[in-house]
């Protein structure tokens, strides 16, 4: 069994009581002390503006152009913190409760309640840096409502608020690079971990510039590089997020932890034909208002607008009346694609449902009207009021809609249908957020520690900067405080020398394959394997099938797969295949570990493990445990496992009805 | 949903990298959908060019959801192309028809330098922001988020400006590629707000001398820049840019 290191002592006092005892670094001793930072999203840009403000000497590195690229800029909704604002009996208790229960009790109950615990500590964090966060018209900060949720806890920014949080962050990271404290690396990618004696001691990175090698080390590592949803290749991802960082650790010894645990996001625009290079996420937050039906007839051929409102099916309304359209993002899902597969799909594809604002523009229209106390008012009047409403609260993520489908969801309903969107699965690490290297950290959504088997919606935007801001200032202190006496070593060093040595001879291996097939050609099939045997309902047979073909997969990239260009260059077909690479072999293991976990719960369902009505159907008795790989060969892994004690809640089945 | 598919050439500007003079090439691409993306079109051309032996393109993007800023690409004379307040991995294959010829450039300005192709080097927006675009405050300074009411109109018009994704399309439409609109949306959503307030004039002061030593020109105020951004950035705020430039210069510390 692994140690998570959750300190003793009651649930509430856990955190603060490792704050005021784990070891301090002092202030000259920190100077002395370079720490790695790679992905600088909202986990890694907090992360590295917090310790260099510390005092630590940051190195941190980027894919992208600028750290404000990172994909957390993308998250729409919103970032939830238990504040009580609304006065709707929220507390950092429930929004704990809420975060482990929308986890379908496959979570730590430590790290939930610290996150919650420091919730608050965000959203004052981010208003000090200058977030516009939407307010009322006292001023203060308005709140709105998410899935799996009874209370209003939701900050946000219109629909980007991961943007205006990223807006917060990177200048806090760029403020540092000004005073020295940080070093950025754009345009980098991180190849190998470097470990001397077990300890992480540095990395090895690519220039994807000028294609060069270089050898950075560092008293820590910090992997705060999202998640991997891209093995599906279709998914709400950036095209270069990928897993590489995060395997590289697992190939070195990292344990990767409940990899089959993927979020399905309900609300993303429907593919539209093979070319599509991947899927945009309508947000969360259109579900506060939106209604969600498909056509109660087969075959319906009339337009929405044209169904009258007795042959529509609000199935989610109908399954869960007490959550309605804001059940969990899983839930939600899955009934959109028991529709779809029973022939109530809209849309040519039929792999769509509606999602309708009629009714709230309706809604918004006459509480206009109300407000300014107007009588004889038409219903073209009250729609056209109602529409301001809506625009004010949803106008950009509308205008996505439009610009991508070309209609008009002001007047139709916009059509909608799953899509990958997170990835709860990710490297195993402790109460420290240290993986089972010592020195090796995991921040955000690249470790699986805080959602379980599935994230309630507006909660990855606050792990991240949890992670970043007040959780790894302590651990990480607590564990260099020990590393004072050792020197820097040198990147002359042999390992360093034996990593880069590494890396660049499967660069050349990859480039001298010289094969007839495109990098993307391949991406594209290990997905559809994935999406359809490891998505949205899983089986033994449909697994092992998988698990067979992502072999041959393999195989075929490594001996086809065509790589234009030099190596010495900027080349991102051969920045691509490095990661797709990395993704044909996680995706076995996804298989693998949904193969293994002969139970439903959360994002992962079995097809064989369901209650009579097509819930998730968990099985405590022989799965409550975390699942964490480690590799020992190819295409084998060994299990071991971290047994999940509920100390305070009692896991019972998830109800949402 | 129409399913239209048409057949266009493309004039690309293609350049080794930054050392080595670049030049036009056209492409021919056959059966492109009216609901692909622009980018997923030119993914179209770089399969092709791939498997016939031939470089792909390079070209910058990432969320293709038109929020990162990554994207970039001069369209038919168009920084983002030809729809107003888009991105180009916005751009949908809707706005061409059969037979058009499309002419696609990188950005051109002389502190964007080409690293490829279509891409180019906008490093110098991040040193902007180094020399002043923040609020100096440290994690675990604050106090509670509502402990300072700020008026929904100065917020919302702050987040106004701070919704910039730094893509440089402001740049690329000036004619003296000015940085302007950039600079002044990062100091309007600062200055605007309270929390702004103590750095507002060495920030402005270290902003614009950043600016200048990056070698963006000057502004004269031909309003490009506003009509080519993607995120509808209001000229508004340069005259604001103006107005705490003055009065930093004009008043004491």
């Amino acid at each position: 069994m692994l140690n998570s290191k959750i300190p003793a002592g009651k649930l509430e006092d856990k955190w603060v009581d490792y704050k005021g005892h784990c070891k301090l670094v002092n202030p000259a001793n920190k100077r002395k002390m370079e720490v790695i930072v790679v992905g600088t999203g909202l986990a890694g840009a907090s992360a590295a503006a917090s310790l260099g403000e510390m005092g630590y000497k940051v190195k941190a590195f980027c894919f992208q152009d600028s750290p404000r690229r990172a994909h957390s800029i993308a998250a729409q909704g919103g970032i939830n913190a238990a504040k009580n604002y609304q006065n709707d009996g929220d507390s950092v208790f429930r929004l704990f409760y809420d975060t482990i229960k929308g986890g379908d009790y496959r979570s730590r109950e430590g790290n939930v309640h610290r996150l919650a615990e420091v919730s608050g500590s965000i959203i004052d964090q981010c208003v000090a840096q200058g977030v516009p966060f939407a307010r009322e018209y006292g001023g203060l900060l308005s709140n709105r409502r998410f899935g799996g949720t009874q209370v209003q806890r939701t900050f946000y920014a219109a629909g980007q608020t991961g943007q205006q949080l990223l807006i917060g962050a990177y200048p806090a990271l760029e403020r540092q690079v000004a005073l020295g404290n940080v070093t950025m690396y754009a345009r980098h990618e991180m190849q190998d971990i470097v470990k001397i004696d077990g300890k992480a001691k540095g990395i090895i990175a690519r220039n994807l510039i000028t294609g060069e090698l270089e050898k950075h080390f560092g008293y820590a590592v910090l992997l705060c590089t999202g998640g991997y949803g891209n093995v599906f290749y279709l998914s709400t991802n950036a095209m270069g997020s990928n897993v590489t960082a995060a395997w590289k650790a697992h190939k070195q010894g990292a344990y990767f932890a409940n990899p089959c645990f993927t979020q399905i996001h309900p609300t993303c625009i429907p593919v539209s034909g093979d070319h599509q290079s991947k899927l945009t996420l309508m947000s969360e937050s259109l579900r506060n208002d939106g209604r969600i039906w498909v056509p109660k007839n087969l075959d319906e051929k009339r337009k929405a607008n044209e169904i009258p409102e007795q042959e529509r099916d609000y199935f989610l309304e109908r399954r869960y009346p007490a959550f309605g359209n804001l059940v969990p993002r899983d839930v939600a899902s899955r009934a959109a694609k028991e529709r779809c597969d029973a022939g109530y799909g809209v849309g040519t594809s039929k792999q769509a449902v509606y999602l309708d604002y009629a009714a709230a523009i309706e809604r918004y229209g006459k509480i206009e009207v109300s407000k300014q106390g107007l009588t004889n008012v038409s219903i073209d009047e009250i729609t056209a009021m109602g529409k301001e409403v809506v625009k004010e609260k949803y106008g950009n993520l509308f205008n996505m809609y439009a610009k991508i489908t070309g209609e008009n969801p002001y007047e139709v309903p916009m059509r909608i249908y799953p899509a990958v969107h997170y990835t709860m699965g990710g490297l195993w690490v402790d109460y420290e957020l240290q993986t089972n290297i010592p020195g090796l950290y995991a921040l955000g959504e690249a470790n699986f520690s805080d959602h379980g088997a599935n994230r309630l919606g507006a909660s990855a935007l606050m792990q991240g900067l949890a992670d970043g801001y007040f959780v790894i200032p302590y651990t990480l202190g607590n564990n260099l405080a020990d590393e004072i006496y050792n020197a820097p070593i040198p990147t002359s060093h042999p390992a360093f020398e034996e990593a880069e040595k590494v890396v660049a001879e499967r660069i050349q291996k990859l480039k001298n394959i010289n094969g007839t097939q495109s990098v993307e050609s391949f991406h594209k099939r290990l997905g559809k394997i994935i999406w359809n045997e490891c998505g949205m309902s899983r089986s033994e047979a449909g697994l092992k099938k998988a698990i067979a073909d992502v072999q041959a997969l393999k195989k075929e990239f490594w001996s086809d797969v065509r790589i234009p260009g030099e190596i010495n260059e900027y080349n991102p077909e051969l920045d691509k295949a490095n990661r797709v690479a990395d993704f044909i072999e996680l995706g076995e293991l996804m298989c693998v570990d949904a193969l293994n976990r002969n139970e439903s719960c959360g994002g992962h369902f079995r097809e064989e493990y369901q209650t009579p009505d097509g819930e998730a159907l968990r099985d405590d008795e022989n799965y409550m445990y975390v699942a964490a790989w480690e590799t020992t060969g190819e295409h084998q892994w060994q299990l071991h496992k971290e047994a999940l004690n509920y100390e305070v809640i009692k896991p019972s089945q998830r109800n949402y009805k | 949903m129409s399913h239209n598919s048409m057949n266009l050439k493309l004039n690309v500007w293609r350049q080794k990298n930054a050392a080595t003079a670049g030049a036009f090439k056209t492409y021919e691409v056959n059966d492109i959908s009216d609901e692909m993306s622009f980018l997923e079109m030119l993914d179209v051309l770089n399969e092709k060019l791939i498997v016939t032996g031939d470089e792909p393109i390079a070209f910058d993007h990432d969320c293709r959801e038109g929020i990162c800023g990554m994207c970039s690409l001069y369209i038919d004379g168009k920084p983002h192309g030809p729809w107003q307040a888009n991105t180009t991995c916005q751009l949908h294959m809707r706005a061409f028809k059969d037979g058009d010829t499309i002419t696609i450039e990188p950005w051109r300005a002389n502190a964007f330098p080409i690293v490829k192709d279509l891409t180019v080097d906008r490093g110098a927006f991040d040193r902007i922001i180094q020399a002043g675009g923040y609020v100096s405050v440290n994690t675990g300074n604050a106090v509670d988020g509502n402990s300072l009411p700020i008026k929904k109109d100065d917020a919302d018009a702050s987040f106004a400006a701070a919704m910039c994704i730094g893509c440089g399309a402001c740049v690329a439409a000036c004619k003296n590629s000015s940085a302007m609109l950039f600079l002044s949306a990062k100091v309007s959503h600062l200055a605007l707000l309270p929390q702004g307030d103590p750095e507002r004039k060495s920030r402005v002061t270290n902003m614009v001398a950043q600016m200048d030593k990056e070698g963006f020109g000057a502004c004269t105020n031909t309003g490009a820049c506003e009509a080519a951004c993607p995120k509808e950035i209001s000229i508004a705020n340069i005259a604001r840019l103006n107005k705490e430039y003055l009065r930093s210069g004009l008043t004491a510390e």
